[in-house]
């Protein structure tokens, strides 16, 4: 494993199959016992540096961390740090001045984690970057996919809905396709990025032709605001081209799977029968989270091999 | 008085220049020294100072960025004489006062003749038109208007100014960027952008201005000059305008002559710039464009910031990229070393269009006897690796900080007055 863990790109297949691993005996540790905790980062300080709100995210790392042991400061840091003053470098050196060992970040600007990195010698996890990468809520995927279907490899994905804005879709992208997972990209055009051509997935624009052939629907959340700058028409029509109801769902094969990153809103991108089916996998993810993160965390503050 | 010995005018054979009262007295082989200053110039190129058409001072209002005297002595070193001041300063250069200051702190600086650029509308906000023709009766004599940092978008009070301006020979320099199509836009729009997150800034953004504003010029019989041009597509409706006789004229820089938007990786907002660096394919078409006169002028659009606004997330970083003291030596990789240009050529892009651009007296003169000794002395040979700590503005965002890059001013003369002598700013 490298020092940091930025974006799914810098996870070469036996890095993540590592992780994935890893979480998996640390679920296996854990399994039954009354006190889930493990001593593996006892003295070491991680820091939960989160410039844009993330409740679940935050207390999935939080928990994370606890559970190896590790100290946690939780940094809150609402608001844009350009301008609430005290800037992005100046924060990271008072960290690092603190003896944080690693630091967590979620941050509104992509690129953050990176420029962060660069300022700290100790790990930086990215949490959530602008609209570029969400890595360990693809880690967390990838071990959710795995999990229910017992393999990655050749798994048929596709991702529905919002990719131009998606940092879960781009780290599903590169993370599932490293993984030998073959994705679809399934949205209107104008919520695809200019650019995704060179992206290893197919592309369409037609959700109701994709879905007999996916193992896994992988659905993301539609913010409103994009109904105002005319992405789409309406939130009817896009729910009417785009979204999963159960007359979709229908369409799948038997084994395959729903996932959502959450939050959802029900009844725009997924219906409520969808998301409440057994077919849906969105509370597993959310238990898995913490697995992943936990796994992620032991590898890169603890006992890593070289 | 002083004796030039044994460089080389426009590259061509070792000659004597004798420079006496501001003005180039005598040209030849083996001229007497006769008392003069000696400045051996064997093996040096010889050119007419260059001018630049797009610089950033940010005095007033942003001195710990740079001020018109850090920035005279970085364009000293660069090998210029001349160079246009943006008005995007605080507050903006809109009136007469605004663009007198910076016009007398040139002067006071004497390390260059500093050219005041006027903006075109007041605050640079795009609704209503500055007293263009009060800073042009100043004694700034501002000829050059331009909003850089914004586009004029309205595209009626562009007609107007391109309009207004033909009163006084005066030429609106348009920053071409449609802002509806470059909300939050961080870098180029392609593969890069799609793939690092960052919010695409189309090219199409930019030519949909130049288009449109080609069209408004040639309407109204006016100059129009577009500034940084930075894509393909650019040169080709610049090329087509030419072709029908508007008066257009265009600029491109140094970085985006050399660098792409391969730069963004890594996230370092140095390399983060408005236009954005753009691909491959652009880079090549803005080359053959300066070679074949589409794009008339190398303009630096030097864009000196403090630490604090470059040290950030790439998103909250200011764009801009420091430009003076490279941009020859970035001409000379791009465009001569390849052979794209000979030394003729780099006077005719970086001197004497950019002076007929900006109504510029005694600059952009041809290296002979009568005209004013505005020039510089080259070592094309030479080659160093660029270290920002060393440079003379008062910022440090260079985009060449450890590239290897060819050429080194040795020599600069202010109509006969050296700025620099061997390779270092006389004051």
């Amino acid at each position: 494993m490298k020092r940091h863990l930025l974006e799914a790109g810098d996870l070469d297949r036996d890095d993540a199959t590592l992780v994935l691993d890893t979480a998996a005996q640390i679920e296996a540790a854990l399994a039954g016992r009354e006190v889930k905790k493990l001593p593996t980062l006892r003295g070491r300080t991680v820091v939960n540096l989160f410039y844009e709100d993330s409740t679940r995210t935050r207390i999935s790392f939080e928990l994370a961390a606890k559970r190896l042991s590790a100290d946690v400061i939780n940094f809150s840091a609402k608001g844009s740090s350009v301008s609430k003053g005290e800037s992005l470098k100046d924060t990271a050196l008072t960290l690092e001045a603190m003896g944080a060992d690693g630091i967590v970040v979620r941050h509104g600007a992509s690129g953050a984690p990176h420029r962060l990195a660069t300022w700290v010698k100790g790990s930086v996890v990215n949490a959530g970057d602008g609209t570029h990468e969400h890595p360990t809520q693809a880690l967390l995927d990838a071990y959710t996919i795995r999990q229910r279907l017992g393999r990655l490899d050749g798994v048929r994905v596709a991702v529905v809905g919002d990719v131009l804005h998606s940092r879960v879709a781009r780290s599903n992208v590169w993370l599932l396709s490293t993984l030998g997972a073959e994705v679809t990209l399934v949205a209107p055009p104008t919520l695809l990025p200019v650019g995704v051509g060179s992206w290893p997935v197919t592309v369409s624009y037609d959700l109701d032709a994709v879905l007999p052939t996916a193992d896994v629907v992988m659905m993301l959340r539609v913010q409103g605001e994009r109904m105002n700058a005319s992405f789409f028409p309406s939130a009817r029509e896009y729910s009417r081209r785009y979204g999963l109801d159960a007359r979709r769902m229908a369409a799948l094969p038997d084994e395959a799977i729903v996932m959502h990153p959450g939050p959802m809103n029900r009844g725009m991108e997924i219906a409520a029968e969808v998301a409440d089916s057994p077919r849906s996998t969105i509370v597993d993810q959310v238990g898995n989270g913490v697995s992943v993160r936990m796994a992620v965390l032991y590898l890169l503050l603890g006992g890593a091999p070289e | 008085m002083t004796l030039i010995k044994g460089a080389r005018p426009y590259g061509e054979d070792a000659v004597d220049i004798r420079v006496q009262d501001g003005r180039i007295a005598e040209i030849g082989p083996d001229l007497s020294v006769d008392g003069a200053q000696l400045v051996d110039a064997a093996g040096l190129v010889a050119l007419p100072g260059l001018v630049d058409l797009h610089t950033h001072l940010r005095e007033p209002g942003r001195e710990d960025a740079e001020t018109v005297e850090t920035g005279s002595r970085a364009a000293a070193l660069g090998g210029f004489t001349a160079v246009h001041a943006m008005a995007n300063t605080d507050p903006v250069a809109d009136t007469a006062g605004v663009v007198e200051q910076v016009w007398r702190l040139g002067q006071e600086a004497g390390l260059v003749d500093v050219v005041p650029v006027g903006a075109v509308t007041v605050g640079l906000r795009g609704e209503r038109l500055a007293e263009l023709g009060a800073m042009a009766d100043s004694a700034a004599r501002v000829r050059v208007f331009s909003d850089d940092g914004h586009c004029v978008a309205d595209p009626a009070l562009m007609r107007r100014a391109l309009e207004y301006v033909k009163a006084f020979d005066g030429v609106v320099a348009q920053h071409a960027e449609e802002p509806r199509l470059t909300v939050g836009a961080q870098m180029n729009e392609g593969d890069r952008s799609a793939r690092l997150g960052l919010a695409g800034w189309p090219a199409a953004a930019e030519e949909a201005v130049i288009a449109r504003d080609v069209l408004l010029a040639g309407h109204v019989g006016a100059r129009l000059h577009v500034c940084h041009v930075s894509t393909a597509g650019s040169v080709e409706i610049l090329r087509w305008a030419k072709s029908r006789g508007v008066q257009v004229t265009a600029e491109v820089t140094p970085h985006h002559l050399l660098l792409t938007d391969e730069c963004a990786e890594g996230y370092d907002p140095v390399f983060k710039v408005n236009p954005p660096l753009r691909t491959a394919e652009d880079v090549e078409a803005l080359r053959a464009g300066l070679a074949d006169g589409t794009i008339d002028a190398v303009g630096t659009d030097h864009a000196p910031h403090a630490a604090e606004d470059k040290e950030s997330e790439w998103a909250a970083a200011r764009p801009g990229m420091l430009g003076l003291e490279q941009a020859l030596s970035v001409v000379v990789q791009t465009m001569v070393e390849p052979g794209r240009l000979d030394w003729r050529g780099v006077a005719d892009r970086m001197s004497v269009r950019p002076a007929a651009i900006g109504r510029l007296d005694g600059h952009g003169r041809p290296l002979a006897v009568g005209e004013p000794a505005n020039l510089l002395l080259l070592d094309p040979a030479h080659r160093a690796t660029v270290d920002p700590a060393a440079l003379a503005s008062r910022s440090r965002n260079s985009p060449y900080a450890g590239r290897e890059l060819p050429g080194r001013v040795v020599a600069t003369f202010l109509r006969g007055v050296a700025t620099v002598l061997d390779g270092k700013a006389v004051r």
